[in-house]
């Protein structure tokens, strides 16, 4: 199947040599959803910035549904809808009016029908008279989701969309980004939050400092990556870990009351029941047992500083 | 051509200027009456007719390009300015436009609200000076001329500043001396002889002179130099605007 969006060895330097993009290369296919990590300064911006035309690479090719950004410049931006990481909206405009606008600008004639359809999606129905100015920093925020909707664009990139909202309005976000996907958009996104790769992305990559260390299925990631632990609670707090259960590596918390047994989930034998056992035999009697798997955030801060997952 | 984007940026612009239209409308013709009550009859009435024409008629040519040409640098310049300063300038880079159709749609609009300001201190002007217009079709070619070229040199100016302040330097450091001693309340040849060759360095001299002509028939230089004067600086700044979309200078990192 041919790629939505194809990046090729990207490279992005600026006067000063600074290197924003380290040759880059990616394919995304139609319909997924991709959360792009990275801490500040990574380079997710100026790849999302380069690919929409906002910034010129240095080096390297870029294909939207087969269009090359440069050559063939106006197909590629057409299928492409950016909702920018600040809220840059117009203030005296008219929500109505600056959605029209978009729509005209990538060189659709008014359709009120699409505009309503759009506004009513993302609840401005009612906000559609009110200046920019007057809407709250969330209602600002889906007028530019329904900026980059305008124009109907099968490529859609939310660039931290959701910093610096509201739990309620975060969770506003994922239902609508799984509506999009519903409707065949794809969807690229670059979050801090992995909370929200984790719930709404197929697959996840990985940036830092200029280079996509991997990009990799998300589920696939959190189960090659992941540790899964084991947190068995006791009834009684012990001392020390009994030496019945040394070859088991155990880990005791603070309180002395859980001890903390990690495996690999792809081993052939895990060790889950011999510890059981021994931990019976070793007269400790259990109040609950608990598993516990890495959330990718951990796999995230294990990628980007170097220590293994 | 992507005329449906031309057509959004023209319309965006122009909303902008009819949310403020009373104020669009109002001050100019406000200024106009002022010009007219302290230049054209408390001073002019002290001052001779030049060849034929009062005083107060022969400076209405030269207060509408005062006008004109101060309004299609602040309307163009703030026009791109905006976004930039906004950050919605980012819709524009990733839309499917390119240079060609920005310009038309900013420096159209800019040069539409001169126009109808020009139009507006023309009719104030009947008000108070009989007005007569020897060759009309001239002075609509000089007006638009006039107009669409002071937009394109507002909008080089608002790609260049970083701020509000550089946004008013270029216009109020050198496009309001350059008016001022380019003939707007006099007639060069009022001049000593070493002034009248120094002012005909002033680039302005050559659009009053051209737009009076169109009015009385009187110019300080012959209309051919006018003529070409403003089409010289009409390719002036189209070359510098295209230079700066290729470039992407300060518009693109």
């Amino acid at each position: 199947m041919t790629p939505i969006l194809s990046i090729r060895d990207l490279r992005k330097s600026y006067a000063d040599g600074f290197e924003a993009l380290k040759g880059v290369s990616l394919d995304i296919e139609e319909g997924e959803i991709l959360a792009l990590l990275g801490p500040n300064g990574a380079g997710k911006t100026t790849l999302i910035s380069t690919v929409c035309g906002i910034t010129t690479p240095t080096s390297g090719s870029v294909t939207v549904g087969g269009h090359d950004i440069q050559t063939d410049f106006r197909a590629a931006r057409r299928m492409i809808g950016l909702v920018p990481q600040e809220i840059a909206l117009e203030p005296f405009e008219k929500v109505w009016n600056t959605v029209r606008f978009s729509r005209g600008l990538f060189g659709y004639g008014a359709d009120n029908t699409r505009i309503e359809e759009i506004l009513r999606k993302l609840s401005l129905w009612d906000k559609r008279k009110n200046a920019i100015k007057e809407l709250s920093g969330g209602m600002k925020r889906r007028v530019l989701i329904a900026k980059a909707l305008a124009h109907e664009p099968r490529v859609l990139f939310l660039d931290e969309p959701t910093a610096g909202v509201d739990v309620e309005l975060r969770k506003d976000m994922w239902e609508i980004v799984a509506e999009l996907k519903q409707a065949g958009v794809t969807i690229i996104l670059t979050t801090h939050y992995i909370e929200e790769a984790e719930a709404i992305a197929d697959r996840v990559g990985v940036i830092d400092k200029g280079e996509l260390l991997l990009v990799q299925d998300k589920n696939t990631l959190m189960a090659q990556m992941g540790k899964k632990q084991i947190e068995v609670m006791l009834t009684e707090p012990i001392q020390s870990i009994p030496k019945a259960l040394s070859e088991h590596n155990l880990t005791l918390n603070g309180n002395g009351d859980v001890l903390i047994y990690t495996y690999d989930i792809h081993a052939d034998r895990t060790g889950i029941t011999t510890l059981l056992n021994d931990v019976a035999q070793a007269g400790l009697v259990l109040r609950d047992v608990q598993t516990r798997q890495s959330s990718l955030e951990e796999i995230f801060v294990n990628l980007v500083s170097g220590a293994p997952a | 051509m992507n005329w449906s984007a031309v057509a959004a940026i023209y319309r965006f612009e122009m909303a902008r200027f009819f949310r403020t239209l009373a104020q669009s409308f109002l001050s100019p013709v406000l200024s106009t009456s002022l010009y007219f009550v302290v230049f054209g009859t408390a001073i002019g009435s002290r001052i001779q007719e030049i060849e034929g024409v009062s005083y107060g008629a022969f400076i209405v040519p030269g207060l509408i390009m005062l006008s004109v040409v101060m309004l299609s640098i602040s309307n163009a310049s703030f026009g791109i300015y905006f976004p930039k300063f906004l950050g919605t300038i980012y819709e524009l880079l990733s839309a499917p436009v390119n240079f060609i159709e920005i310009v038309i749609g900013y420096v159209g609009a800019a040069a539409t609200k001169a126009l109808f300001v020009g139009v507006v201190i023309l009719i104030t002007a009947t008000f108070f000076v009989d007005l007569r217009i020897e060759h009309p079709f001239a002075m609509v070619w000089f007006l638009v001329l006039t107009c669409l070229s002071f937009s394109l040199l507002g909008f080089i100016i608002g790609i260049w500043a970083s701020n509000f302040e550089q946004m008013s330097l270029v216009p109020q450091l050198v496009v309001t001396p350059l008016i001022f001693l380019g003939g707007t309340f006099y007639s060069i040849s009022m001049l000593p002889p070493v002034w009248q060759t120094i002012t005909l360095f002033n680039p302005v001299v050559y659009l009053i002179s051209g737009f009076r002509w169109s009015f009385y028939g009187l110019a300080d230089v012959p209309i051919g130099f006018s003529l070409l004067a403003i089409l010289v600086f009409t390719g002036i700044c189209l070359g510098i605007i295209g230079w700066i979309f290729k470039t992407g200078w300060r518009i693109r990192s």
